[in-house]
């Protein structure tokens, strides 16, 4: 069982008000009518299944320690770092305020206002919030531990929130629906897009991760190293794979090329990427314009 | 360090890494080469050719062995000891400073104690990277891929290090080192 849970800081508050200091709460997301807020300070997020659902491929214990150990550790570090600071309790945008700087936009604004005016929301969100965190991150100087570990904190958070729902129980079935049409348009074929996916997790040396992404608006493979994300580079992540050892250690030991055929086999959930694209492609457009210019 | 650990990292590990490099160097200008020299050419300056990874992964795994010896640890004696409170103040510094060094190292690659001008330093480098690049000799070293730790302690890295601190590290490999290195750079 899960003793290790620690259930998500989710909890219902009145709309949000105009003035910083009576918003600044612990704990993590605020509902007002219109949308869902998010906080600079998290609970750990639950994967979308039970820590042994995805046996036998993926051991009960492995997901104990990997999302109730390394999860939750790059968790707390990110917390204990924010904590008896002034950003402890922000909503995402109490944070855009203070960097708003009262009508004197720091640097950000002026790109932010760029991609609003591109009109790719998406792309607009995820700038500002790792922006964001960079920025305020180098103000504060007294977190006294640099720049970079903290974001790796981060990274790491949202690497493995993304990837937990990256599997379901009984996935890894035929891909289906609307990405297997573009996966067949940017890869040829499913078999060519598995073959390059597969071949960059095998080879992505030491710690890292591997992508699908949405980039300049066509799909892509990607790996990346230690907690990088795709999201630095603009791309938008639609499916990931862990490949730090510690993901498949106690399953596969030095087999990582078994972990990531049964990971594409039998935990892949092709239903989550769906989604991921649906909501990417209320955003970007992945097609040629139907109109020409001319 | 269990049996099953060793099985696998020496038996899997280690001899994928020397496979790999066989492969890579074989009909080519390094086939001849030692192992040291095909590191320091393959580096090529930080900007690494294809079989770096393997040949430093070899020579790095290869100096770990020796880095440890059964019933193995505790506080050194001698001249490596002179040297530490020499350079560090006192071998608690030295002791809290190497394991700080290894446990931050994000992401796979390793700690060193090094000789680097005269003097002994505490370097952490990532994935395989190693001091030789810059010149420096190693004394001792410690594998932090997860690969050297997983199945014995899982997530608790610190826990490695303090027991390979504790109880498998060999101070006379190290002195032998020392030794060597002071005889090359004294001729």
């Amino acid at each position: 069982m899960m003793t290790l849970l620690q259930k998500p800081c989710f909890i219902q508050h009145m709309p949000l008000h105009t003035s910083i200091s009576s918003t600044k709460m612990k704990g993590a997301v605020r509902k007002t009518w219109t949308n869902l807020l998010t906080v600079a300070q998290f609970g750990l997020k639950d994967p979308p299944y039970k820590l042994d659902a995805l046996e036998p491929y993926i051991s009960h214990r492995s997901l104990e320690v990997h999302w109730g150990k390394h999860h939750r550790g790059y968790l707390d570090n990110l917390n204990k770092q924010i904590e008896g600071t002034t950003l402890q309790g922000y909503t995402l945008e109490e944070l855009i305020k203070v960097t708003y700087n009262n009508g004197n936009p720091m640097p950000a604004f002026s790109n932010a206002a760029q991609l609003i005016l591109s009109r790719d929301l998406v792309t607009l969100l995820i700038w500002i919030h790792n922006s964001l965190l960079k920025m305020i991150w180098k103000r504060h100087k007294r977190f006294g531990t640099d720049m970079e570990t903290q974001l790796k904190d981060w990274k790491q958070v949202w690497n493995h929130d993304f990837f937990w729902e990256c599997m379901e129980p009984g996935g890894g079935k035929e891909c289906t629906g609307e990405i297997l049409e573009f996966i067949e348009r940017d890869f040829k074929s499913y078999d060519m897009f598995l073959e390059e996916f597969k071949q960059a997790a095998a080879t992505q040396f030491g710690s890292g991760w591997v992508w699908l992404v949405v980039k300049d608006r066509k799909l892509a493979v990607e790996k990346s190293t230690n907690a990088v994300n795709p999201l630095v580079w603009g791309h938008m992540p639609l499916l990931t794979l862990d490949v730090w050892e510690h993901s498949y250690y106690l399953d596969y030991q030095n087999r990582r090329a078994d972990y990531i055929s049964v990971f594409m086999d039998k935990l892949v959930s092709w239903e989550a990427v769906n989604c991921r694209l649906g909501r990417v492609k209320a955003f970007v457009n992945l097609r040629e314009p139907a109109v020409p210019y001319t | 360090m269990s049996q099953q650990t060793f099985e696998f990292h020496w038996g899997k590990h280690h001899r994928a890494y020397v496979d790999t490099c066989n492969n890579l160097i074989k009909d080519t200008e390094l086939e001849n080469c030692m192992l040291e020299e095909i590191i320091k050419k393959t580096y090529n300056n930080g900007d690494p050719q294809p079989a770096f990874n393997s040949a430093a992964q070899a020579w790095n795994h290869e100096f770990f062995w020796e880095c440890m010896k059964p019933q193995g640890g505790k506080k050194p004696k001698g001249e490596i000891l002179e040297l530490i409170e020499k350079d560090f103040d006192s071998y608690y510094e030295f002791l809290k400073e190497f394991k700080q060094a290894a446990a931050t190292q994000f992401g796979s690659g390793w700690a060193w104690l090094v000789l680097k001008d005269d003097k002994l330093a505490i370097e952490k480098t990532p994935n395989a990277l190693n001091p030789l690049v810059w010149g420096h000799v190693p004394l001792l070293t410690i594998d932090v891929w997860e690969h050297a730790y997983y199945l014995d302690y899982q997530n608790r890295r610190p826990d490695y290090i303090s027991v390979f601190m504790n109880e498998l590290v060999s101070w006379d490999a190290v002195t032998a080192r020392l030794v060597k290195a002071k005889e090359a750079s004294s001729t």
